[in-house]
């Protein structure tokens, strides 16, 4: 009896120091690279990085045409999949029940959405919106293709958004004859706001980081961008591009992926922010 | 305009939003059939399979070799990052003080968020030369599945987390009543009470490691190859659509999208999976 005691205790004992040792292992092998690309970043990134033209392949000078892509591509991107997420969110929370087909159908498709591998996207980006619809490589198709990726994110968290709405504001807004559209415009997307602002940082923090997407939709060119049709290069295939096809463009990876990771930082500080800022107070009352 | 006629109309739009966006998938798979059918028609079937290679310029298609490459990476990066994301969530509920699991669970949310092109070009300038130390060349499936283990190990601890929030309060309490050490209440009572959870954990990480393409596309060598041993160079089926797209015609680009297809097929498997380990539990 002492014995299996005295084995259970050991056991126990073993297990603290296996849970410890992984967590501080965890914890090293992250620290590590994020100290990597911060200490080797930070000697890369000034206001003339940030201003510049790259010269050299990229090995030399900034990244300026490259942030001006990255923006307008983002900037494709959730001006398509605002309204039509929007609109899909709407719907879904307010026009069709759990049980309602149509709603269940799309929402399990938008689920199956989410979580198809970027470079599955990329290659219906490229059919579709390049070859297809004769965009070619663009700013416009990468957007679009983006599009594709950040609408499930963004449509089931600007959906829960509407559905936290408690049903007192419709059964007011209702008593007061306010039509549907006032009702919408005035009542439930004022409180729904936060939810969805949440969703299209989600959304915009996912397109940031995308790459395999992008490679052959919006391409490598790596001048100003002209016009949406014109090719541009997002921050993250620079990035790619600089560490695989560049010998010694490694020096300006590093800045442009510490770009890259303040720029994420940024928008997860900011959900953070509005999800505490908004949420935290509304749960506590009914 | 009517009132009547403006909520119609609002009706109406939101409708083809929702529409939009609910045939997008198939859209998607339809285009990839649409790309895929050249191949499909033209090569037969065990093409991709038996051929001797891949050399599509001479009209061999031996999918294969990136097939066993991804297969291998995920499965060595699951096998890793499988206990030590779940030990990671355990530490985090039940056994770290207050002041170091907050800081802990936001290190790995952090983590979460890394995009895969940073990943790839950590593993390229870190992990490669110091395995090329040991054994050259370094750009390797062994280079391969530490990064993906370092990708998909905040995915699996973070739903962990998730699902030990879930087991009820009263299971912890009775087990304390009865004296069970915690290592024997968390792997006695948490984790078979989470195990839905950590399933749908390993499902979604598996998920992403078979359609991760940057971070193995920069750190395994792409060579293509079936791998004997882990310092090989490998090619997985992501990383040859992203380097073979930019120039492939006619079979060549038909055979990528049947690679497409391929991935398209695993990662619905998956999900479907993903839901028998739920209990088809409707989410809210």
């Amino acid at each position: 009896m002492r014995d299996a005691l005295a084995v259970s205790r050991s056991k126990n004992h073993l297990a603290t120091a296996v849970v410890w040792t992984v967590a501080i292992v965890v914890s090293a092998s992250f620290l590590l690279l994020i100290s990597n690309i911060v200490w080797e970043g930070m000697g890369q990134i000034s206001w003339t990085f940030l201003t510049d033209t790259p010269r050299n392949a990229g090995r030399e000078g900034g990244i300026a045409p490259i942030l001006v892509s990255t923006l307008l591509i983002l900037a494709v991107c959730i001006a398509v999949s605002v309204p039509i997420g929007l609109g899909a969110a709407i719907l879904l929370a307010e026009y069709s029940s759990d049980q309602h087909r149509f709603g269940r159908f799309i929402r399990r498709s938008l689920d199956v959405l989410a979580g198809m591998p970027s470079i599955i996207i990329g290659l219906f980006g490229n059919a579709f919106f390049c070859i297809t619809l004769g965009l070619g490589f663009s700013i416009l198709s990468g957007g679009l293709t983006l599009a594709c990726m950040v609408l499930p994110i963004f449509i089931r968290a600007a959906e829960e958004g509407f559905r936290a709405v408690p049903d007192a504001y419709r059964h007011n807004a209702a008593a007061l004859g306010l039509s549907q559209v006032t009702t919408l415009y005035h009542v439930l997307l004022p409180v729904a706001l936060p939810a969805v602002v949440v969703g299209l940082i989600l959304g915009i923090g996912r397109a940031l980081a995308e790459t395999a997407a992008l490679i052959f939709t919006s391409g490598y060119v790596d001048r100003m961008p002209g016009s949406l049709l014109d090719s541009g290069r997002a921050l993250s295939v620079h990035i790619f591009d600089l560490s695989m096809n560049v010998p010694g463009g490694e020096r300006n990876a590093y800045g442009a992926a510490l770009v890259l990771l303040i720029l994420l930082l940024t928008i997860n500080l900011m959900t953070h922010w509005i999800m505490r800022r908004f949420f935290r107070s509304r749960s506590v009352s009914p | 305009m009517s009132r009547w006629r403006r909520d119609k109309i609002l009706l109406w739009a939101l409708r083809s939003c929702a529409c939009l966006a609910g045939t997008l998938l198939f859209l998607i798979v339809l285009f990839l059939f649409i790309e895929a059918a050249p191949a499909l028609s033209n090569i037969a079937f065990t093409h991709f399979i038996t051929d001797t290679g891949w050399h599509p310029v001479e009209g061999l298609y031996n999918l294969s070799p990136m097939l066993m490459g991804t297969l291998w990476a995920t499965l060595g990066a699951l096998l890793v990052a499988t206990p030590l994301g779940v030990l990671s969530a355990v530490f985090c509920h039940y056994y770290a003080p207050p002041a170091v699991a907050t800081p802990y669970r936001r290190l790995i949310e952090l983590l979460a968020g890394i995009p895969s092109v940073v990943y790839g070009f950590w593993g390229l300038v870190m992990v490669v030369p110091f395995i090329a130390q040991y054994q050259p060349p370094g750009a390797s499936l062994l280079a391969g599945i530490i990064v993906l283990t370092l990708m998909i190990l905040p995915t699996i601890a973070l739903i962990a987390d998730a699902s030990f929030a879930n087991v009820p309060s009263h299971y912890l309490h009775s087990a304390a009543a009865l004296g069970l050490s915690r290592w024997t209440t968390v792997a006695q009572i948490i984790l078979p009470t989470a195990k839905p959870g950590l399933i749908t954990a390993i499902v979604l990480a598996t998920g992403r490691a078979i359609g991760e393409t940057m971070a193995v596309l920069m750190v395994c060598g792409n060579v293509v190859n079936a791998p004997q041993s882990v310092f090989e160079p490998i090619r997985t089926l992501t990383a040859n659509i992203a380097l073979e797209m930019a120039y492939a015609v006619g079979n060549h680009r038909a055979a990528l999208f049947v690679s497409g297809l391929a991935l398209l097929i695993m990662i619905v498997a998956l999900i479907i999976l993903a839901e028998r380990a739920n209990g088809h539990r409707q989410h809210a």
